[in-house]
């Protein structure tokens, strides 16, 4: 054997086992594991980054934030380094990649804490029955003033904004669902990429960007021409609505009917029936669990819209069930205004407490949608089995 | 006998053929239509603003001076925002797609879908009553030690309701968009590239320059310009984070104004030539971003082909 002493050092582990009477050396590390931080190297970074930030958070003056900011720092310019050091500069760079990237993510979630536990904190002591079933009709500053004087509880509600809300997005359902569904049909089922569907691909694309408010005026200028221009009501904001709600429906109707096998259309056709029976009792049904998911996101998406219903609809403090007559209002709208405009400017707590409690309550109507969305979607899927 | 039963009910069922293949029709058409009439109906009722006398114009100089600076404002809190959520939104993707445990990751996408699922109004209302007065320390640290800059002038607003507020606002409600395109995009890197990369001994990261970058750069690009035509509309969280006021350089005093917050702060008690002139500037956002979204569509367009994304 000519071998080296590298080659020998290198061999060592492999010739442990045979007869060569080399004692093995336990205590050394495998040469492949060489200029290898050890695990626990991330962990002991870790805990130094934090006391060294505990450290200069309370030089500055200790708060949560500075102290979880000069951590990060510390940990991922010393965990960078370090692994440069001892690893060499391509997995240092890899290293900082990789905090970097956990950071960021960790980063994004802090907002999303932060709104969740902020709406629940505060809009859960205004939500009660009086506030689920009552309007803002009557109740003025005086009230106000009064309840915050003699610590009684905060009169008024949201009831009217449910109602409004639940009403609009009703109407802009109805609105938008058959003529997204249409579209999608045509796209899919007519169209057959010719340079019309092409058009209509690409602008219900564009019409996916277009801005909340810009959705608003047109609704108002459109019933401007027709109506008059001080024509506020519900079905405005409803066709505001249904502009923003049609592409999404649009989009995902078209997803869901393009996964539908050819051969169930075949199979249709083949025993004679007419092409848009296949459509309406073939195509559809097997597509319905994705659409009907697809619908129930663009519900979550109009439903907590503010600016169009700002524009089209008004704002009213009474209880308006006429969508096509007076101002109505929306839990969004209602918020907005009880911040910006406090029903009592003097004594603003009761009017923030009545908006994070409808914000709590927009919330949950939000969240309840997108998990129905998932649920419809996982419960009523084809069998994907082949 | 039989060819007349089949004729018979075939005339029927024809009916029925061109009916619903003329609804279809129809509703794409309408579509077209709308988009079409929103331009239309908007330029109507603005047209009042181009032809009035400029002095009764809000400013009294006319739309463009009128106009501008509020475009300037739009841009500024825009860009703060993309700023933010770029590398964020594209680190995170990252994250979902190349670093997160595979039985994580799916999980993970949705819960970064829940920050688009919350209404516009409700980060508002995080923004003015949350954000904002927690900033306001940071705020007056920047004036302090940063004041030379004219971005960071002093004195700090008081409230820390100011464009760098709406804009860390607008950045949190346009990150769930650049991440979800960007993820889409990074999943269909081909496998081959990356297992290639790994086993010519890159770094994850290496792969991930090498690789996953390069192929998924139009889709970036394309995410960043719907997030952009986002952030440029988004009224809401302007509407009630930004004390609005002229267009100054400085992010953290109270002052700039965007398109959409002025219309949605004015328009409920604006009529007549207030009223056009805010839907004047309605059509001006319109146009600014239908120029964004085609762009950004333009680029998804033209890599479909060979890259699937969408």
């Amino acid at each position: 054997m000519s071998s080296t002493a590298t080659n020998q050092a290198k061999t060592t582990r492999a010739n442990g086992s045979s007869k060569t009477p080399q004692a093995p050396l336990p205590r050394k590390r495998n040469s492949l594991a060489k200029g290898h931080l050890p695990r626990f190297a991330v962990l002991a970074i870790a805990a130094g980054a934090l006391v060294l930030g505990a450290a200069s958070s309370t030089l500055t003056g200790f708060s949560i934030a500075s102290f979880a900011i000069y951590s990060a720092i510390i940990f991922v310019l010393a965990g960078s380094i370090i692994t440069t050091v001892v690893e060499g500069p391509r997995r240092g760079k890899n290293a900082l990649a990789t905090y970097l990237v956990y950071g960021a993510f960790l980063l994004a979630l802090i907002p999303l804490a932060s709104v969740l536990f902020t709406v629940l904190q505060k809009g859960l002591p205004g939500i009660n029955m009086h506030f689920l079933f009552h309007s803002m009709n009557g109740v003025t500053g005086a009230i106000d003033n009064a309840s915050v004087e003699n610590g009684t509880p905060v009169l008024g509600g949201a009831y009217h904004a449910v109602v409004g809300t639940l009403l609009i997005t009703l109407w802009a359902t109805l609105i938008s669902v058959p003529v997204g569904m249409l579209t999608a049909v045509y796209l899919v089922e007519y169209g057959k990429n010719g340079p019309l569907a092409r058009a209509i691909t690409f602008f219900v694309d564009v019409m996916t960007g277009i801005p909340s408010i810009v959705a608003g005026l047109f609704a108002t200028a459109l019933f401007a021409v027709l109506l008059g221009p001080t024509a506020r009501m519900g079905i405005v904001a409803a066709v505001a609505l249904s502009v923003l709600m049609i592409p999404t429906v649009v989009r995902s109707t078209e997803e869901m009917l393009k996964i539908v096998p050819n051969e169930l259309r075949e199979a249709s056709y083949a025993l004679g029936v007419r092409k848009w029976r296949t459509i309406t009792k073939v195509v559809i049904p097997t597509a319905i669990s994705g659409i009907a998911s697809g619908v129930t996101l663009a519900i979550a998406r109009v439903i907590g819209e503010t600016a169009p219903i700002l524009v089209t609809a008004g704002l009213a403090n009474n209880i308006n069930a006429n969508v096509f007559g007076n101002w109505m209002a929306t839990l969004p709208t209602f918020i907005y205004y009880q911040i910006i405009t406090p029903t009592s400017p003097t004594n603003i707590d009761p009017s923030i407490q009545r908006a994070w409690a409808a914000a709590l309550l927009l919330i949950v109507m939000v969240m309840v949608l997108n998990l129905g969305a998932r649920l419809i979607a996982s419960l009523f899927a084809p069998k994907k089995g082949r | 006998m039989t060819s007349n039963a089949l004729r018979r009910q075939g005339s029927k069922g024809q009916a029925g053929d061109k009916i619903f293949s003329g609804a279809a029709l129809g509703a794409g058409i309408l579509i077209l239509i709308t988009l079409f009439a929103v331009a239309i109906f908007l330029l109507i009722q603005a047209l009042p603003t181009f032809t009035a006398n400029p002095a009764l114009i809000t400013g009294g100089e006319g739309f463009a001076s009128y106009i501008f600076p509020i475009v300037i404002g739009t841009v500024i809190a825009a860009s703060i925002a993309l700023l933010i959520a770029t590398p964020v939104g594209i680190a995170v993707a990252l994250f979902i797609s190349h670093y997160a445990p595979r039985k994580l990751a799916a999980g993970l996408g949705y819960v970064i879908d829940l920050l688009a699922a919350i209404p516009s109004v409700i980060y508002g209302a995080w923004g003015y009553l949350v954000l904002a007065p927690a900033l306001v320390p940071s705020y007056q640290w920047l004036a302090e030690n940063m004041g030379f800059i004219p971005l960071f002038g002093g004195p700090a607003s008081q409230t820390g309701k100011t464009i760098l507020t709406a804009g860390i606002v607008l950045a949190v409600m346009v990150l769930p968009i650049i991440t979800s395109l960007s993820r889409e995009i990074f999943l269909q890197t081909p496998k081959l590239h990356e297992e290639a990369a790994l086993a010519l001994g890159a770094t994850r990261w290496e792969m991930i320059t090498m690789s996953v970058l390069p192929f998924a750069r139009p889709g970036i690009i394309s995410a960043v310009m719907l997030g952009l035509g986002r952030a440029l509309g988004e009224t809401m969280a302007v509407a009630l984070v930004l004390s609005t006021g002229g267009l100054i350089p400085s992010l953290i005093k109270s002052g700039n104004q965007t398109i959409a917050a002025e219309i949605a702060l004015n328009f409920p008690e604006a009529f007549g030539l207030r009223l056009s002139e805010l839907i004047a500037a309605g059509l001006v956002l319109f146009v600014i971003t239908l120029a964004v979204n085609l762009i950004a569509r333009a680029i998804i367009a033209r890599h479909k082909e060979f890259s699937g994304a969408n």
